[in-house]
């Protein structure tokens, strides 16, 4: 109670200082109704960020609760509990590092591939506050009623109405339904993107590399998504309509809830993991200043993992009866998994290696992956031999394995993006000491942490105990806590930075566009970049592309003459129809958790007018004129020049 | 490594392809290539939803035969209302591209027409469907009863209900064509209709298989 009465103090609070301040229309104008990649891109990560902190509180809250109640009851009783660790799932998951890689690919995808914008901008604006509305309905269950206390996935019987009458797992499903609409139109909007929009000469083989993750991982959320929403849908039926497809009666088959949904959950782990690698080879290409090793096997690395990842799904529940020749062929199809990733591990070291490497942020928080990540990826090969699985299954080992996969490599991965490309999107770098100071602590946090319940699995310990009742455990919970202390110090210390980096970002003002001496077509453009990104569509004749420019520059003139004429850009106007899609969504899914008809009725149809409204407005591009296009361009020049002059006299 | 792979980059089936890449994201803004543009994400929407229908298909399979001794699919299924429903389906199709025709050769008249025996006719499938479903629901044969009819219910309701969200969108855009003509962007919304209606037809030809024609033979 006093945590919701704070959160919707805070909320309140915030919005009535951005009115008072008169930022209302600022904001409305240059982010809520924009459809500019860019702005959603950014708004994405916030919306990451911000969930990041309601789910680090949820495990600080865990880890405090199994260090004090052994032999004891803690301070959070068991319904309580188990609403925190199936919050603190779902938020991480869905509510955290999905955002946060989707977000990092809208905001760099258009840009690497030198073109305007993704191939749908308002599409790009509806998931994304769809995605949000899933958040806060989410969220909302903090204040109003309950959430759902099944786990990150609701597996029936537990999560039908016979055994979960509550609202919690309606909030779940809904929530989830409707921000599984919004990833389902980022993946079919990236996947358009990069197969139709590139810039002239960006063939295949010339994208960067994160261009290819973002691609197999928008194939995967198009092929998988769905599963996951047909799935939930007949969850649904069950819970609200009585059907029984899932139920103990009327012949429901709940292991098919099983396989459907992990059908969709191991695609999933790779959506989420493809795009952290992506990242790492564009950080440590640039920071090591050499080219990806092995580009073209990294690409074939990538697109088999797309294609075998389809294939293991039965490996997260060996123990449920599918007999030996059958967990046999996923357990081998699980481990053949591993091989295109120590390709990919392999080609990250010969990047490095002969190389000149500087030990940036970004760079610290590729290698720190690159070590936490070979040790999850080996626990995660152990637990695939399903005689292993048999005593491992459901115990902590496998909590300890999972978040040393999902942490040290899609959280290290989106802190190295956010790192990397933060002064690409707002024009200063962010403060490196602090960053580095928070990596020590995320790295040293996380192995404290975790290490111990690796121990804890194989003494036996089984995942979301409330209490327990062994003395021999606790000392390695208590380990555990002090590790999630490290973490949220971590976490501290990345606020600060921010902080700290945007009052003097004069001081770490990023005036060429290229801070890090970056190889591909984003670090071209100024930062940020103009809402049109190029006022010339770079012409791409090698892999590689802003970094054959600039080594064509070496020695001849400073830069390639300035084009000859800049003509009318065209840009897509703002458009409210994404925010007012998410405002009915919002009412619909709250309506339909509370079985309130008449609301559901009423969102529904307003929705259906505001598509219909959309569909009549007459199209308004907003063009940038020439002059003022050439007016930025000339600026972009003028600095990058200045920049390079004292490279040109030292050759 | 880097000097293999420019060298495949430089290679003649490349150059080609190199050619394609520029004009799309040059012409992005115009009518021609944004069609093509709008159209190939409108493809891979209908993918995704068939991968919907998929998972639902897949259900079905494993639960229809777990009618929990309620009725089967031979007591319940009625070939003459099946296949004029079937019948519906396809002459709707047939007047869909009939519409597209239309509007692309700017006989407005016939646009008009063929739209509207499409919604009649898609209409008609639907009313038979929700007919059907209340009967079924009236003889204690509803969605409750066994897991097989949960199934068999999800399905056909699930592509009934895009059949519906269909004469929705088809009736917005015939009212969007008449006001405001043959516009790009609204004739790119015929296009992807027409796409999206299509899609139903096929799903309904598995449905009509693997459900109907197989449930009979059961």
């Amino acid at each position: 109670m006093i945590a919701s009465g704070t959160v919707a103090l805070a909320l309140t609070g915030v919005i009535l200082w951005v009115v008072v301040q008169g930022h209302s229309r600022y904001l409305w104008n240059e982010w809520i109704s924009s459809v500019d990649h860019k702005r959603i891109g950014v708004m994405y990560v916030v919306l990451a960020m911000v969930m990041l902190l309601r789910g680090l509180t949820d495990a600080m809250l865990m880890r405090a609760q199994q260090a004090v109640a052994n032999h004891a009851a803690g301070f959070l009783p068991p319904e309580h509990y188990d609403q925190i660790f199936s919050a603190h799932g779902t938020m991480m998951i869905f509510f955290v590092a999905m955002p946060f890689v989707i977000g990092l690919m809208n905001f760099v995808l258009p840009l690497q591939l030198g073109v305007r914008d993704v191939a749908f901008p308002v599409l790009n604006s509806v998931g994304f506050w769809l995605t949000a509305t899933g958040a806060a309905l989410v969220n909302i269950s903090l204040v109003i009623g309950e959430f759902s206390r099944t786990g990150w996935l609701p597996f029936p019987p537990l999560s039908e109405i016979a055994y979960s009458p509550g609202v919690g797992v309606d909030y779940y499903l809904w929530a989830l339904q409707i921000s599984g609409v919004g990833t389902v139109l980022a993946g079919i909007n990236l996947v358009t993107t990069v197969l139709k929009l590139r810039a002239p000469g960006m063939t295949y083989l010339r994208m960067p590399m994160f261009c290819w993750t973002t691609l197999a991982t928008s194939l995967l959320i198009v092929a998988a998504f769905p599963i996951l929403t047909a799935t939930y849908a007949m969850l649904l039926l069950d819970r609200y309509l009585g059907f029984h497809f899932f139920t103990n009666e009327a012949g429901g088959n709940a292991m098919m809830f099983m396989n459907l949904v992990w059908a969709w959950g191991h695609p999933e782990v790779y959506i989420l993991i493809l795009p952290a690698f992506g990242i790492f080879s564009e950080v440590i290409s640039t920071f090591s200043g050499k080219p990806l090793f092995g580009y073209r096997s990294m690409v074939t690395a990538t697109m088999s993992i797309c294609i075998v990842s389809f294939m293991v799904w039965l490996h997260h529940f060996f123990t449920m009866g599918a007999g030996a020749d059958v967990n046999a062929i996923f357990g081998v199809a699980t481990m053949v998994i591993a091989v295109p990733t120590g390709v990919k591990i392999f080609n990250w070291l010969f990047t490095m290696y002969g190389g000149r490497i500087r030990f940036a942020t970004p760079m610290l928080w590729s290698i720190g992956f690159m070590v936490t990540f070979a040790i999850g990826g080996m626990t995660g090969v152990l637990l695939a031999v399903p005689p292993a699985d048999f005593v491992l299954h459901n115990s902590l080992f496998l909590v300890a394995h999972f978040h040393n996969v999902i942490i040290g490599g899609v959280l290290f991965g989106a802190f190295a993006g956010y790192e990397y490309w933060f002064p690409k999107a707002f024009g200063f770098r962010l403060h490196d000491a602090l960053g580095k100071a928070a990596f020590w602590c995320w790295m040293l946090g996380f192995y404290v942490a975790f290490m111990p319940l690796y121990w804890l699995g194989l003494m036996g310990m089984t995942r979301r105990m409330q209490h327990v009742d062994n003395p021999a455990w606790q000392p390695w919970l208590i380990v555990a806590a002090g590790g999630a202390v490290l973490i949220a110090i971590g976490v501290v210390l990345q606020g600060t930075q921010l902080i700290w980096s945007i009052r003097h970002r004069d001081r770490l003002r990023d005036a060429t566009g290229d801070p890090w001496n970056g190889r591909s077509l984003e670090w071209s453009t100024a930062s940020p970049p103009p809402v049109f990104n190029f006022a010339v569509l770079p012409g791409v004749e090698s892999g590689e592309a802003y970094w054959s420019i600039k080594q064509a520059a070496v020695g001849g003139p400073a830069m390639a003459p300035a084009p000859a004429g800049y003509a009318d850009i065209q840009v897509p106007g703002n458009d409210p129809l994404g925010f007012t899609c998410a405002a009915f969504a919002t009412i619909v899914g709250f309506g339909l958790i509370w079985h309130v008809w008449w609301l559901v009725s009423v969102g529904c149809i307003c929705a259906y007018a505001a598509l219909v409204k959309f569909a009549w407005r007459d199209p308004r591009e907003h063009v940038v004129p020439a002059a003022t296009v050439a007016l930025i361009d000339g600026a972009n020049r003028t600095a990058r020049q200045n920049a390079l002059r004292p490279l040109q006299a030292a050759t | 490594m880097t000097g293999a792979q420019f060298s495949l980059d430089a290679g003649p089936p490349r150059s080609s392809g190199r050619s394609r890449g520029a004009r799309l994201a040059v012409d992005a803004g115009d009518g021609q290539s944004r069609r093509i543009v709008v159209a190939y994400g409108f493809w891979i929407f209908l993918i995704s939803d068939v991968i919907l229908f998929a998972a639902l298909f897949a259900t079905y399979a494993v639960l229809s035969e777990s009618t929990a001794g309620g009725p089967t699919g031979r007591d319940l299924f009625d070939m003459r209302t099946v296949a004029i429903e079937t019948a519906c389906l396809l002459a709707s199709s047939t007047s869909c591209g009939i519409a597209s025709a239309g509007i692309r050769t700017g006989r407005m008249g016939l646009f008009h027409g063929a739209m509207a025996t499409t919604f009649a006719l898609g209409a008609a499938f639907v009313f038979i469907e929700v007919r059907d479903f209340a009967q079924a629901i009236g003889r204690g044969a509803g969605p409750g009863r066994s897991a097989f009819l949960s199934a068999y219910f999800a399905i056909v309701g699930c592509h009934g209900l895009h059949v519906f969200a269909g004469l929705l969108w088809l009736s917005t855009t015939m009212a969007r064509v008449y006001a405001k003509g043959r516009r790009a962007d609204i004739l790119r919304g015929v296009l992807c209709f027409g796409l999206f209606w299509h899609t139903l037809d096929i799903v309904w030809v598995a449905l009509f298989s693997l459900v109907y024609l197989v449930g009979l033979a059961r």
